[in-house]
C-alpha cells in the first residue's frame, strides 16, 4: 500500500494535458512568480535610483541612471554604523548555528537512542517547552540575562538562543528514522554511544545536518526581537535592528534604506540558491508531516 | 576516513549475528551516556528556558518596576491592572482578528502554489525556487519595502499609483485605522513571506499520495479536478494541513517583527507581543505586570493548542514512528 509509487503525474497529465490546459497552467503560476519576484525587484530599483526618482510623481519601473555609487553609501553613513552590524549578524548568525546543531543534535540523539528509563520523561520535558514559544518568554528571559550582565554583548545574544526545543525534536524526528543496522554495527566493532556517534551517524547525515543548519542561519540572520532587546547599545546592533532604525531616523534617505536591505539581503540569498536542494529535502524531511 | 568506515559496515548480516553481546556490554554505561549527550542541552533548557519561566511567574506576583529583584508582594494586582488595560485586551482581539485572517490565507495560498507547481512538466525547480525564495528575507526587511514603497500613503508607492491608474483616490495605508487598511499590508506582507515555506511542506505531501488512489478513483468515474480534489487529496494532505494550521498559529501569536517596524508609533493595530515588549522594556520597565502578561499569554496559547489539538487529532505521540 504504502510502497513508494512511480510519479504519479504521467498519467493523469496525459488524460487532460490539453495543450490550452497547459498554457492557462503557466500563465498562472507566471503571473503569481511575477508578484513573488515584484518586492526583490523594488529593493533592486530603489537602492539604485536617486531619491528624488523614487519620491517622483510619475512612477518609473526602471531608474533613468543606474547609481552604481550608491552601493558604498550605507558603509559612509554616520547615524548607524552598518558595516559593524553586518559583522555582529555573521558572527552570532554563525555561532548559533554551530552551537544549536551541536547542541540540538545530541541531546536528540541521546533522546532517540540511547535506552534509559526515564528517558521518556525528559522528552515530555522538551516538548512542554515547544508550547511555549520562545518570543514568549523574551522578558524574563532578558530579566535572566541582564542580571548576568549579558546585555550587548555576543554571550547574551547567542548562548539564549541554543537551546531550541523545536530543533531537537526535529532532529529526534530525523534520527527515530535513521537505519539502526549502521550502528549496530558500529558497536560490534567496539564502538561506544559516543564514537558511533561521531563516525557513522553524523557522517551518514550530513543532508539532514546541512538542511538545519540552513534554517538555523536563516532565522539566526533574520531575528529581530531578542537582537532588538539585548542590543541596547549601537555598537552591538545586528542587521536587522540597524535597518529597523532606519525606518525610525527623523531623516529618510530612500537609496540608501533599499541598499542597506539589499545587502542584508544578499548574503541569505546565496545560502539560498546553493543549499536549496538540501533545505527543500530537509524541510520535507522534518517529520511535520506528521 | 569516517565514511567508509560507515560504508563498510552497511551490511546488516554481522550486526545481527552478535547483536545481544555488544548490547548488553554497552547498557551498563547507557544512562551515563544519555546524561553525556542530553546534558547540556537540558542544563542550557532549565537556564533559559524553565527558570525564565518560574521567574516570570515569581515576579508577575510583585511590584517590579525598574527591579528585577522585587520586595513588594502584591499578590494578583499585576494581573488585574493588565487585564484591564485597554492596550493589552485590545492586543488579544488585534491578534484574533490576525489570526482569523492570517491562518486560512496563508493555507489556501500555499496549498493553491503547492498543487500548481505539482502539475508543472518543466521548470519545475524554478517556479519552486521563486516561491519559496521570500522565505530568506526577513520581516524588518519585507516591512521596509511594504512601508516604504508598496503602501506608501504618498503619491510614490506601488499600490496608490496603481490605483490611480484606476482613478481610483489615494489610500493612507497605514496612518488611518478606519477603514482599517493596515490589515491588507500586514496580511500581504506576512503572506509573501511564508507562503513558500508551507507550499514545500505541502508539496513534500502531494508527492507521497500513492497514484493507486487516483487511478482507482478514474476507474470508480471520479472527473480530475474538484471531485478527486474534494475527495482525494484533501484528506489525504489531512495531517499536514493540521500540522500546517498549527504552526501558523504559533507564528502569529508571535507577531512582532513586522508590526513593530510598519506601525511604529500608532495606537492601533498592535499585538501583544508588541505591548508587552512596550511594558517590560520601554520607557516604565515594569517587569511585574510585562511578566503577568506572559504568563497570562503563555496560558492562552496552551489553550489554543491543546484545543486546535482536540479537533483536528493532532497527537504528538502519532508523530514518533
Amino acid at each position: 500500500m504504502t510502497t513508494s509509487t512511480p510519479p504519479v503525474d504521467r498519467p493523469r497529465r496525459a488524460r487532460r494535458g490539453s495543450v490550452i490546459g497547459n498554457a492557462g497552467l503557466y500563465i498562472a503560476v507566471g503571473i503569481a512568480a511575477l508578484l513573488f519576484l515584484l518586492p526583490f525587484y523594488l529593493i533592486v530599483r530603489n537602492s539604485l535610483m536617486q531619491d528624488p526618482e523614487i519620491t517622483g510623481e510619475n512612477w518609473k519601473w526602471f531608474p533613468s541612471h543606474i547609481q552604481w555609487g550608491n552601493i558604498t553609501e550605507p558603509f559612509h553613513d554616520a547615524s548607524v554604523d552598518f558595516g559593524r552590524s553586518l559583522i555582529n549578524s555573521a558572527i552570532v548568525a554563525v555561532l548559533t548555528t554551530a552551537g544549536t546543531l551541536l547542541v540540538c543534535s545530541l541531546a536528540a540523539y541521546g533522546l532517540a537512542r540511547i535506552p534509559y528509563k526515564h528517558a521518556n520523561k525528559v522528552f515530555y520535558a522538551v516538548l512542554a517547552t515547544l508550547m511555549v514559544p520562545t518570543a514568549v518568554t523574551f522578558v524574563p528571559s532578558f530579566v535572566l540575562v541582564s542580571s548576568l550582565g549579558w546585555v550587548d554583548s555576543y554571550r547574551g545574544l547567542i548562548i539564549p538562543g541554543l537551546f531550541s526545543g523545536f530543533t531537537c525534536f526535529l532532529f529526534r524526528q530525523y534520527f527515530l528514522g535513521f537505519p539502526k543496522e549502521l550502528e549496530e554495527a558500529a558497536r560490534v566493532d567496539g564502538l561506544g554511544y559516543w564514537g558511533a556517534y561521531w563516525r557513522v551517524v553524523v557522517p551518514n547525515s550530513l543532508n539532514f545536518f546541512t538542511a538545519m543548519a540552513t534554517i538555523t542561519f536563516i532565522s539566526g540572520w533574520n531575528s529581530f526581537l531578542w537582537p532588538l532587546v539585548i542590543g541596547q547599545d549601537p555598537s552591538s546592533w545586528t542587521v536587522q535592528v540597524a535597518l529597523s532604525s532606519y525606518m525610525t531616523n527623523q531623516t529618510v534617505n530612500y537609496h540608501l534604506i533599499f541598499m542597506a536591505t539589499a545587502i542584508s539581503i544578499l548574503p541569505l540569498v546565496f545560502v539560498f540558491l546553493f543549499l536549496q536542494r538540501w533545505l527543500v529535502q530537509g524541510i520535507a524531511q522534518t517529520g511535520i508531516k506528521g | 576516513m569516517s565514511t567508509t568506515t560507515a560504508r563498510d559496515l552497511t551490511s546488516p548480516a554481522p550486526a545481527k549475528a552478535s547483536q545481544a553481546r555488544p548490547r548488553r556490554g554497552l547498557r551498563g554505561n547507557a544512562t551515563l551516556n544519555f546524561w553525556l549527550f542530553t546534558g547540556p542541552f537540558l542544563i542550557g533548557l532549565v537556564i533559559f528556558v524553565f527558570v525564565p519561566i518560574g521567574w516570570s511567574l515569581w515576579l508577575s506576583f510583585f511590584d517590579a518596576r525598574f527591579t528585577v529583584t522585587p520586595s513588594n508582594f502584591i499578590g494578583f494586582d499585576n494581573y488585574k491592572t493588565v487585564l484591564s488595560d485597554p492596550n493589552f485586551t485590545g492586543s488579544l482581539v488585534t491578534f484574533t482578528v490576525f489570526a482569523a485572517f492570517i491562518v486560512p490565507t496563508t493555507w489556501a495560498l500555499s496549498l493553491g502554489l503547492a498543487l500548481l507547481v505539482h502539475r508543472l512538466t518543466f521548470m519545475r525547480a524554478f517556479f519552486r525556487s521563486v516561491f519559496f525564495l521570500p522565505t530568506a528575507c526577513s520581516y524588518v526587511a519585507a516591512s521596509l519595502i511594504w512601508k516604504m514603497s508598496i503602501f506608501n500613503g504618498v503619491r510614490f508607492g506601488l499600490a496608490n499609483t496603481v490605483l490611480g491608474w484606476f482613478g481610483v483616490d489615494q489610500v493612507a495605508w497605514l496612518a488611518d485605522p478606519s477603514p482599517p487598511w493596515y490589515w491588507l499590508v500586514i496580511v500581504t506582507l506576512r503572506l509573501w513571506l511564508q507562503a513558500g515555506f508551507y507550499m514545500i511542506l505541502f508539496l513534500a505531501a502531494l508527492q507521497n499520495i500513492p497514484s493507486e488512489l487516483y487511478e482507482a478513483a478514474a476507474i470508480d468515474g471520479a472527473k480530475p479536478g474538484w471531485q478527486t480534489f474534494r475527495y482525494i487529496t484533501l484528506p489525504q494532505l489531512r495531517a499536514t494541513s493540521t500540522a500546517v494550521i498549527l504552526l501558523l498559529l504559533v507564528a502569529a501569536y508571535q507577531a512582532f517583527d513586522e508590526f513593530f517596524n510598519l506601525m511604529g508609533k500608532a495606537t492601533w493595530g498592535q499585538p501583544p507581543l508588541v505591548i508587552l515588549y512596550k511594558t517590560a522594556i520601554g520607557v516604565n520597565q515594569d517587569y511585574g505586570q510585562g511578566s503577568a502578561g506572559a504568563v497570562i499569554l503563555t496560558l492562552l496559547i496552551c489553550i489554543v493548542t491543546l484545543f486546535q489539538g482536540k479537533i483536528m487529532g493532532f497527537g504528538r505521540g502519532e508523530e514518533s514512528k
